[in-house]
């Protein structure tokens, strides 16, 4: 079991996942109940755009990429509040055009494929232990943040126009969310890609309210699932030799059928009708 | 005859609620806790109110009645800020309407519009009323927990507090809401068709409560549909469709001519064992 942590380059890609896995458990609780689960889709490749762009330029990637990302997000903020265009809308409207310029700047070179297959699929092996430092250092401050405002982003949540009556600062509030789920799929596009960064958002936070109907509870059990996914997909990866990124999604993939016949068989244990006794 | 609590609005003769609208001793006419003057409101070009004016005193218990579409939410909201008016102006103890202001307004919102689905405690619902006072990153302290274990007495909902919403019953997922407006101390709760899609008995609990709140000194708005129910219930109301169409005791306005101007339909209205009866004129059965 512990055979894997003898190489430097799995202890640096289990602990990015188990990190990455959590925050976006956490965050993708929030993004469920605001039905925005599109957005984790839409920033990571808003994000492909501004690391494309970065590697051209030959800027570091969290800087590039994260005002990239950062103004993908302010972006949407502004335009999924003009009424008439909703959060879906303006998801679509700022990633896709974002992805597309970063597909036409690898089109003219074809010096980078491996950095885009990187950008695309994930390269948790290649984590160095820098990238685990700020990959660290984003998780605190996400957390931080989110839990010091729980309690407005949960108001803003559940009911937006009422919260906003109430004297809660909703635009801000909403602003800020933005910004934070910006900066999670930039810690999380080099580790999953950008084709799954979602996924780890989504999943665990559904099964998560199979379990309970409590929010404070999801806020818990939600990151543990996305941190357990983060580790057993790591070790499945070593031992069965596939892609790390697509072992993490496929695990939180097998517990949500898991959790679905489970639940499944309570609903048919329910309805069954009793019979009496003769 | 004509009382003084009967009028039209722009009557001068029209006097304010019953015990609220007499001068203080010291000579001074009491401030109304919110004053509409000509207020307007239009969604895109259709107009939603039109010139309403409107004072409500502290302790008064209102009911605002009128057909769907006629404005009655669309006041609700403009009182609160949410929605900003294109003509006239509000005053809120006679200051312009400021956010700091209006931490003493509570709002229960139409019990339709809350998403059941919701993974949400009781506990957790009627807490958000401390959020407006709660800076972005404090928590909730130990008087608060004092108080929103009172309130939760105060309500009948002691032991309810880990259940989620959708489990209680209609009257008490709607006593959920009325305490998270509580919480804030309000001098005036707004209350958007709190009796809508409630049976009987839910309703009684909910007028009951509200009656008692109004006890203590705290002015009550609330849309309804039922006129028989706040013929019964209320002590005031107002007419409105899109217009204030008349404003004062239930017994008084809610006659023939006014309830046609409101709803532009025939209703019957009639006295039944001390009891102010309204209902509607059946159709002529086809032949």
């Amino acid at each position: 079991m512990l055979l894997p942590f003898q190489y430097e380059f799995f202890r640096n890609g289990f602990f990015a996942a188990v990190l990455v896995g959590a925050l976006c458990g956490f965050i993708g609780v929030y993004v469920v109940l605001r039905r925005m689960s599109y957005i984790g889709h839409g920033l990571s490749h808003a994000i492909f755009g501004g690391a494309v762009l970065s590697y051209v330029m030959n800027v570091n990637f969290f800087i590039g990429a994260g005002l990239w990302a950062l103004l993908a997000g302010w972006l949407i903020h502004l335009i999924s509040h003009r009424r008439w265009v909703g959060a879906d809308a303006a998801i679509g409207v700022v990633t896709t055009s974002s992805f597309a310029l970063g597909v036409a700047i690898v089109s003219t070179r074809r010096s980078f494929t491996r950095n885009i297959e990187a950008a695309l699929f994930g390269n948790i092996l290649g984590i160095t232990p820098t990238d685990l430092w700020v990959v660290l250092f984003i998780c605190l401050i996400v957390f931080g943040v989110l839990l010091m405002i729980r309690r407005q982003l949960l108001f803003a949540t559940f009911d937006p126009e009422v919260a906003s009556a109430y004297g809660v600062a909703t635009g801000k509030i909403d602003l800020l969310f933005v910004i934070l789920l910006a900066v999670t799929v930039l810690a999380s596009t080099q580790i999953l890609g950008v084709t799954l960064v979602a996924a780890a958002m989504v999943i665990p936070p559904v099964i998560a309210r199979y379990l309970s109907q409590r929010f404070r509870t999801l806020l818990i059990v939600s990151p543990l699932l996305g941190a357990f996914c983060g580790a057993a997909g790591m070790f499945m990866s070593f031992y069965f030799d596939i892609s790390s990124a697509a072992t993490i999604v496929l695990t939180s993939t097998f517990l949500f059928f898991l959790i679905e016949v489970w639940s499944w068989s309570r609903r048919r244990e329910r309805n069954r009708p009793t019979r009496s006794s003769s | 005859m004509k009382t003084a609590h009967d009028h039209r609005p722009g009557d001068p003769h029209a006097l304010h609620p019953p015990g609220i609208e007499e001068p203080t001793a010291s000579g001074f006419t009491r401030v109304p806790l919110v004053e509409l003057a000509n207020v307007s409101n239009r969604y895109g070009k259709t107009p939603v109110l039109q010139n309403v004016s409107l004072k409500i005193w502290p302790g008064q218990f209102l009911a605002i009645v009128g057909p769907n579409g006629g404005g009655k939410t669309t006041l609700l909201r403009t009182m609160l800020g949410m929605i900003p008016t294109t003509d006239g102006k509000i005053l809120l103890r006679g200051q312009p309407l400021k956010r700091s202001a209006m931490e003493r307004i509570g709002y229960v919102p139409q019990l339709e519009t809350i998403d059941w689905n919701f993974p949400i405690t009781v506990e957790e619902v009627i807490s958000m009323g401390f959020y407006q006072r709660n800076s972005w990153f404090r928590g909730i302290a130990l008087s608060e927990k004092k108080k929103l274990q009172a309130v939760m007495e105060r309500l009948n909902l002691i032991g309810l507090g880990d259940r989620h919403i959708r489990e209680l019953s209609g009257g008490q997922q709607q006593a959920v809401f009325i305490g998270r407006a509580l919480l804030g101390d309000p001098e005036l709760i707004l209350l958007d068709e709190p009796t809508s899609g409630l049976d009987i008995r839910s309703r009684d609990d909910v007028i009951h409560f509200l009656h008692e709140v109004n006890h203590q000194g705290v002015a009550i708005v609330i849309t309804a549909h039922d006129l028989n129910w706040v013929a019964a219930h209320l002590p005031w109301a107002i007419c409105l469709n899109r217009r204030l169409i008349a404003e004062g005791r239930p017994d008084k306005i809610f006659n023939a001519d006014v309830l046609k101007e409101t709803y532009s339909g025939d209703l019957v209205v009639f006295h039944h064992d001390g009891m102010l009866v309204i209902g509607e004129r059946p159709h002529a059965p086809h032949p």
